[in-house]
């Protein structure tokens, strides 16, 4: 196994930039997961490490080779397609064979490599069927199968568990992962869903359009974005935004907000303050951090930290839809200047009616701040 | 009436226009063509034909003139399709990249299909002509010319259907690669596999479906070809160059004898046939294309 490596890496189609300036190391025997919108880069990211693609500028080293000249053949990594890329004309011994054969690897060892991936995929019953007789599942574990069958030294996946029903996809999320761990594999997956890359990445690779954001574990990622895109894409339902003016006067920093004003924590206040440009921030709060309260009378802003601490009164604003998931409720609700800001509810909490006027507070301590023009964190 | 019954109807109905023009220029010529093949033309104009049954189809095929005929036809048919196949598919090979301008070799490449067999027998009958020829110009002058040539009239002749069906070869050739997901060709290159075992193995065998459409229609397009032969060698030398589609015309129109011209074409009607048949089943239970 080895580890892979971008340096510098760019990567433009005409005028398009694919991939900008991408640095980003996958260690040895880990499972980094590249995640990003649909048309961020990810997937060019991943075919330039295949060598299907060639960047335009920097060095793609797998291992300790720098690979950019060398051929997609030789490169000795194995990638599974989102569509699977079975070949059609080949039964599944075939094509769990095909690396094998394509490397001159002798047939008695041919047929004992293919046995054990076969074995470890449980496919060994469906060696003899073409892949049209197959189900979804199927075939996703004969492309697994294909590409474990000679140890390379990466694998590269590119959404792999897009093309399986709901059910299906959560199983082999974790059978994946034990795969991987089973063959200490360094494994460079590429998806546009949050929930994969939580679940499943050692470390979480964020890029959007072309420019890599953040990279950090799945919890450090969820709990300190690194900008408001980062908050937002991760996690559902989303990072709850909102917009707000910095007001320096006495000892505090306070940042006024539609329908009431926030004081930042003195540590956070105090990252403000040495940045003295910034006036226009945004304010995040993850749903599970936000309190509904009954509504306050107006003009009983909050004076403590946060929004609203336990004498103070919250953001004032309406419920507008209750999304109730079973366990747990959404509820949206609308701002005094039309901001949404949705409120995650354990299932057995009260339900607020729609239309009610309600409070809206959090703790200081869950409070994310952005800087609103550049998106990135101020940090205390 | 029942629903059923009213949709069996309309159903024959809608089939009727299709069934008349089928009936008028199909069905009635080729039943009319084999009655005329129980027919036994006079030898001087303007007496009775004699009515002799299986006669003259049991004369007319154990004939050395028909299996010499067929022997030329098939021989052509083996020097054009293979050819232009495998000329057709090396072309789409070269022009299936993603190059700039490319565009432009892949209507040079397709360009033929503009061209009529007329044309191209035009073309090539200048080129190999002993006067004004390009091949007596750069030299090459062999005696008797290429035309008149016993041994190698037969392989100008099938030079030009190959250059002229080139066109369309490559366009089907072509069609067939863009039919091949790129995905299966990146699969392999990354699982390890050299540009030719990607070819042999995954190109070559997805691609049978269209090779051999190619080959079947090109088979019957060879087995039907008369222009060139009648524009440039007149089934000669020696009927080294009479194909089938040429021993109809000369008997029907040189030699006046409908009722061998009948008998040549039903035999003709029926190879045809069986090939289209053959190709039928084959594609039928040739699909591997699900992904």
């Amino acid at each position: 196994m080895g580890r892979v490596a971008f340096e510098s890496v760019t990567k433009r189609f005409g005028d398009v930039t694919a991939v900008d300036d991408l640095t980003l190391e996958i260690h040895d025997e880990e499972l980094l997961v590249l995640l990003g919108p649909s048309g961020c880069g990810k997937t060019t990211a991943l075919r330039m490490v295949a060598g299907l693609d060639d960047p335009t500028d920097g060095v793609i080293r797998i291992g300790d080779r720098v690979v950019n000249d060398v051929e997609a053949k030789d490169r000795d990594v194995a990638m599974v397609f989102q569509s699977y890329a079975l070949y059609p004309h080949m039964t599944v011994r075939r094509n769990v064979e095909f690396p094998l054969r394509a490397r001159d690897v002798p047939k008695e060892d041919r047929d004992s490599l293919v046995m054990e991936a076969a074995r470890s995929l449980g496919i060994e019953d469906l060696l003899d069927r073409k892949p049209a007789a197959l189900s979804g599942g199927q075939r996703q574990r004969v492309a697994l199968a294909r590409a474990i069958v000679r140890r390379p030294a990466a694998f590269l996946m590119d959404e792999p568990l897009s093309n399986l029903d709901a059910k299906l996809r959560v199983q082999t999320r974790a059978e994946l992962v034990e795969l991987q761990r089973r063959l200490a594999a360094t494994v460079l997956y590429v998806t546009h869903d949050q929930t994969e890359a939580m679940t499943m990445g050692h470390r979480v690779a964020i890029l959007n359009r072309g420019v890599l954001q953040q990279v950090d574990a799945p919890q450090a990622v969820y709990e300190r974005p690194a900008n408001l895109f980062v908050a937002q894409f991760v996690g559902t339902p989303p990072m709850n935004t909102i917009a707000g003016e910095v007001r320096t006067g006495g000892n505090d920093v306070v940042v006024h907000v539609p329908g009431g004003r926030v004081t930042l924590p003195a540590a956070l206040g105090a990252a403000v303050r040495r940045k003295a440009t910034t006036r226009d921030v945004v304010l995040g709060v993850r749903p599970e951090h936000l309190v509904l309260g009954a509504s306050r009378p107006a003009g009983n802003g909050s004076a403590g930290e946060g929004m609203g601490t336990a004498d103070g009164a919250g953001l004032p604003a309406t419920v507008t839809v209750i999304e109730s998931l079973g366990h747990e409720r959404h509820v949206v609700c609308r701002l005094e200047d039309g901001t949404l800001v949705i409120v995650r509810q354990a299932g057995d909490e009260p339900v607020p009616s729609v239309g009610a006027r309600v409070s809206i507070a959090t703790d200081a301590e869950h409070l994310h701040l952005f800087e609103a023009t550049s998106g990135s964190r101020i940090e205390p | 009436m029942t629903r059923r019954r009213r949709e069996a109807y309309l159903g024959y109905a809608l089939l009727l226009p299709a069934l008349v023009v089928f009936g008028a220029f199909v069905f009635y010529p080729l039943g009319r063509n084999i009655y005329l093949g129980f027919f036994r033309n006079p030898p001087f104009p303007n007496l009775p034909k004699r009515y002799v049954g299986f006669d003259q189809y049991g004369e007319v095929l154990g004939s050395s003139d028909f299996w010499n005929s067929l022997k030329t036809t098939v021989l052509f048919a083996l020097y054009t399709v293979p050819t232009g196949i495998a000329l057709g598919l090396g072309l789409a090979v070269l022009a299936h990249q993603k190059l700039k301008g490319i565009a432009i070799y892949r209507t040079i490449f397709s360009s033929t299909v503009a061209t009529s067999v007329a044309v191209a027998s035009v073309i090539f009958g200048t080129l190999f002509n002993p006067q004004v020829g390009l091949l007596p110009s750069i030299g090459i002058s062999p005696n008797p010319p290429i035309l008149d040539n016993p041994t190698w009239a037969l392989p100008a002749v099938a030079l030009v259907t190959v250059w002229q069906s080139l066109g369309l070869t490559f366009i089907l050739m072509s069609s067939g690669l863009q039919a091949i997901p790129d995905e299966l060709l990146e699969a392999a290159a990354v699982d390890g596999a050299t540009p030719w075992r990607r070819f042999r193995q995954v190109t070559l065998p997805l691609l049978t479906p269209t090779l051999f459409f190619a080959g079947v229609v090109g088979t019957i397009f060879a087995f039907q070809s008369f222009g060139q032969i009648d524009l440039l060698t007149q089934g000669g030398p020696l009927h080294k160059t009479n194909v089938l589609t040429y021993f109809i015309y000369s008997e029907l129109r040189l030699h006046s004898n409908p009722g061998t011209a009948a008998v040549l074409a039903t035999a003709l009607f029926v190879i045809t046939l069986a090939l289209t048949l053959i190709q039928l089943r084959f594609l039928e239970r040739r699909v591997h294309y699900v992904r």
